[in-house]
């Protein structure tokens, strides 16, 4: 006996569109709500005063020669002629990313405290990282048409696992002790997680979604494929024209705002060894100073 | 002390505070399976390749006292520390009764559990275990966060026990600013803001340098002479036992060995495993004069019609040099030696004793550490006398009797 495991998909997929279309119209409806508030938001924002803010955030975060680079490097964008893509792109990181750690971070705290929910979502998990990107295209496209929601989906998906495992991992590897404090001073389990877990657990939690925005942003190149725009859509043109320099511009303007977005994201998970340099550099008094 | 009244929640000093009853705490796949065996006298090996279960703690049976510190002593893996985390539940016992204030907290609802970990006993940890991501305001306040206190009330009440623990002016300092005695002593006051009767301190002290755990032993008896709670402490170090422990649990692979004072454990080891702890114990620190004093100088009771003369043959006829004047009460009057008393007669003084005292002979009290006393001892060229807390001679103690008995240990 034999069964074909691509009919069972594919009467799975069309069995959902039959059945669940209003409610794949409400997701699309309120995805695309984000996203083109999202895209529109961003791209109102004229160059000079993005690129501003950029540069202030790499001064605040990381540092004054990454201020320096980040200033130079979105200039070449901007003489590129590719900000607007890039705005559009990272329009889609946002709201994936967002989308990827309201279900991922929930996902990971019920593996953290369940072996029996760890076991269950550590294979689908895997199922998708190792799944082609590709193929999530398909059916994305199918349930929610072309353009920026199913670009943002399918990036979702992609991009979601490193979240669920390193917040799962954050909270399992909290020192035991403070876990036995927490208990032994009467935390309830909400407590616990909300007191003890999360806050030890916070570097390894940004560093998973410092991973999800890495990945994201190498998804949302490939969602330009069915329509999802951005800069994906410069490198897309480069290939099918052959065109090597237009590939190669949108590629080098993925490439910056990478680099960005990664050293922005890895300051927040050590905030308190990145944030005295700059400020004393500068004379300023500590941003942690006044907070307390 | 000889008599203590029960108050109605029965922790008045000296009462039961925490009642154990054939505690046992197994651990592994089937512990059910394992305390089958272990009560039918099977041995930890043969229960341990049967059910792969290992035993933490071997049907345990004692009374902790209100207001006593009470010391688990033993070498790692003795269960010490499991048996510690039965008391606040951190670890569930397999079967037995654990009573505190009368309550078994074996049956208590999780609810309950909270409750009373929130309330009434609180804990410190070998590694401090402080919360980095708090200030140590936030950290000491942290039981009390917990429980619910409001925001004022609950910062006043850690600084007073940040106070009370000499971290006055620390409170925005984050923890790892602090050396490791003072992170400890924030642990100290983390569990004592919410003013628990129960503390648990599991080797509280062990991570810190010698010096610096002598003082947190020194300043953990003086807030225990402000304010009486009963402190059960786990230790490795019998020195540290041996210092602030009322009462010392000896544990041996899972199962209690002995309970009892410093000095019973020391003068009337249960086995050669507790033998083996006093082998680097410094005895002076467990002993006190009253201990080693014994009664063989002569007392002479002084009264009228006993005549100095007739002291004097005496001394001689039991060749001592030296002889201990009391009175007709025990008190004590003074020492004599054969040559002062000699010199006095014949110098036909009057009231010979007391002429005839020897001036530096001051007594010691009883009650004193004999580790402080042993410069005087070894200085004095007589057997230095020992009295009670109201003047009475109990003996004398010899360098030959110091000696013996600084030397019993080894």
């Amino acid at each position: 006996m034999s069964f074909d495991i691509g009919d069972g998909i594919d009467s799975a997929v069309n069995y959902i569109l039959d059945n669940f279309s209003p409610t794949l119209d409400f997701i699309a409806a309120s995805i695309g709500f984000v996203t083109s508030g999202l895209q529109s938001g961003l791209l109102s924002i004229p160059m000079p005063l993005g690129i501003a803010i950029f540069v202030l955030l790499a001064l605040w975060r990381v540092s004054f020669g990454f201020a320096v680079f980040a200033g130079l490097a979105l200039s070449l964008v901007g003489q590129m002629g590719l900000w607007g893509a890039m705005m559009e792109t990272l329009s889609l990181v946002i709201a994936s990313t967002v989308i990827a750690m309201i279900v991922g971070l929930p996902l990971g705290v019920a593996m953290a405290r369940r072996d029996s929910v760890a076991a269950i979502i550590r294979p689908g998990l895997d199922l998708m990282q190792t799944m082609p990107a590709f193929v999530y295209l398909i059916p994305a496209a199918m349930f929610f048409g072309l353009g920026a929601v199913p670009g943002t989906i399918a990036t979702v998906i992609f991009s979601m696992p490193p979240v669920v495992r390193l917040t799962n991992l954050g909270i399992r590897q909290v020192h035991v002790e403070f876990v036995e404090a927490g208990n032994a001073f009467g935390c309830t389990p909400t407590q616990l997680l909300l007191k003890v877990q999360l806050p030890n657990a916070m570097p390894s939690i940004m560093a998973g979604i410092n991973q999800t925005i890495m990945l994201s942003l190498s998804m949302v190149v490939i969602a330009s494929m069915i329509g999802a725009g951005g800069l994906g859509n410069t490198v897309l043109t480069g290939i099918q024209r052959l065109d090597v320099g237009t590939g190669f511009e949108g590629g080098l303007a993925v490439v910056i705002l990478a680099v960005i977005l990664d050293r922005l994201t890895q300051s927040l998970g050590k905030k308190r060894a990145t944030w005295r340099l700059p400020f004393s550099k500068f004379g300023l008094r500590e941003p942690e100073a006044k907070a307390a | 002390m000889a008599f203590t009244t029960e108050h109605e929640n029965g922790t008045s000093e000296g009462s039961t505070k925490i009642r154990l009853k054939d505690v046992y705490k197994i651990f592994g796949e089937r512990p059910e399976d394992g305390l089958e065996l272990l009560r039918s006298g099977k041995s930890k090996a043969e229960i341990h390749r049967a059910t792969g279960c290992s035993i933490g703690v071997n049907n345990a049976s004692f009374d902790i006292r209100a207001g006593e510190i009470f010391v688990i002593m033993g070498l790692s893996g003795s269960g010490k520390s499991t048996l510690l985390r039965l008391l606040n539940r951190l670890i569930e016992p397999t079967s037995g009764s654990i009573e505190i204030d009368g309550h078994d907290i074996t049956k208590m609802s999780r609810k309950a559990l909270i409750e009373l970990r929130r309330r009434d006993i609180s804990m410190v940890f070998q590694s401090f275990a402080l919360l980095p991501n708090r200030t140590v305001l936030n950290n000491a306040a942290f039981g009390l966060e917990v429980a619910g206190v409001g925001e004022a009330e609950r910062k006043a009440k850690a600084m007073a026990a940040l106070k009370a623990v000499g971290l006055d002016g620390y409170g925005e300092s984050r923890p790892d600013e602090l050396s490791g005695g003072m992170k400890q002593r924030v642990g100290l006051a983390r569990a004592l803001a919410s003013e628990p009767s129960i503390l648990l301190m599991d080797e509280a002290f062990s991570a810190l340098d010698p010096l610096i755990r002598t003082e947190m032993q020194d300043e953990l008896v003086r807030l225990q002479s402000e304010q009486s709670r009963t402190i059960v402490f786990v230790s490795h170090d019998l020195d540290e036992a041996m210092r602030i422990g009322d009462r010392i649990c000896i544990m041996q692979n899972g199962n209690v060995v002995q309970v009892g004072t410093p000095d019973e454990i020391v003068g009337n080891p249960a086995n050669d495993y507790v033998r083996s702890f006093f082998r680097n114990v410094d005895v002076s620190q467990v002993f006190k004069a009253g201990d080693v004093a014994r009664k063989n100088q002569i007392t002479i009771i002084e009264r009228q019609g006993v005549s100095a003369a007739a002291a004097l043959e005496q001394m001689k006829s039991r060749d001592r040099e030296f002889a201990i004047i009391v009175g007709r009460d025990m008190k004590y009057h003074g020492m004599v030696s054969q040559a002062s008393l000699m010199e006095k007669i014949r110098s036909k003084a009057e009231d010979p004793y007391r002429k005839a005292f020897l001036a530096d002979a001051a007594p010691i009290p009883a009650s004193e550490q004999l580790s402080s006393v042993l410069g005087q001892v070894a200085a004095s060229a007589w057997p230095v006398p020992v009295v009670d807390d109201q003047d009475r001679y109990i003996g004398a103690i010899s360098k030959s009797a110091l000696l013996e008995t600084l030397d019993r240990a080894n």
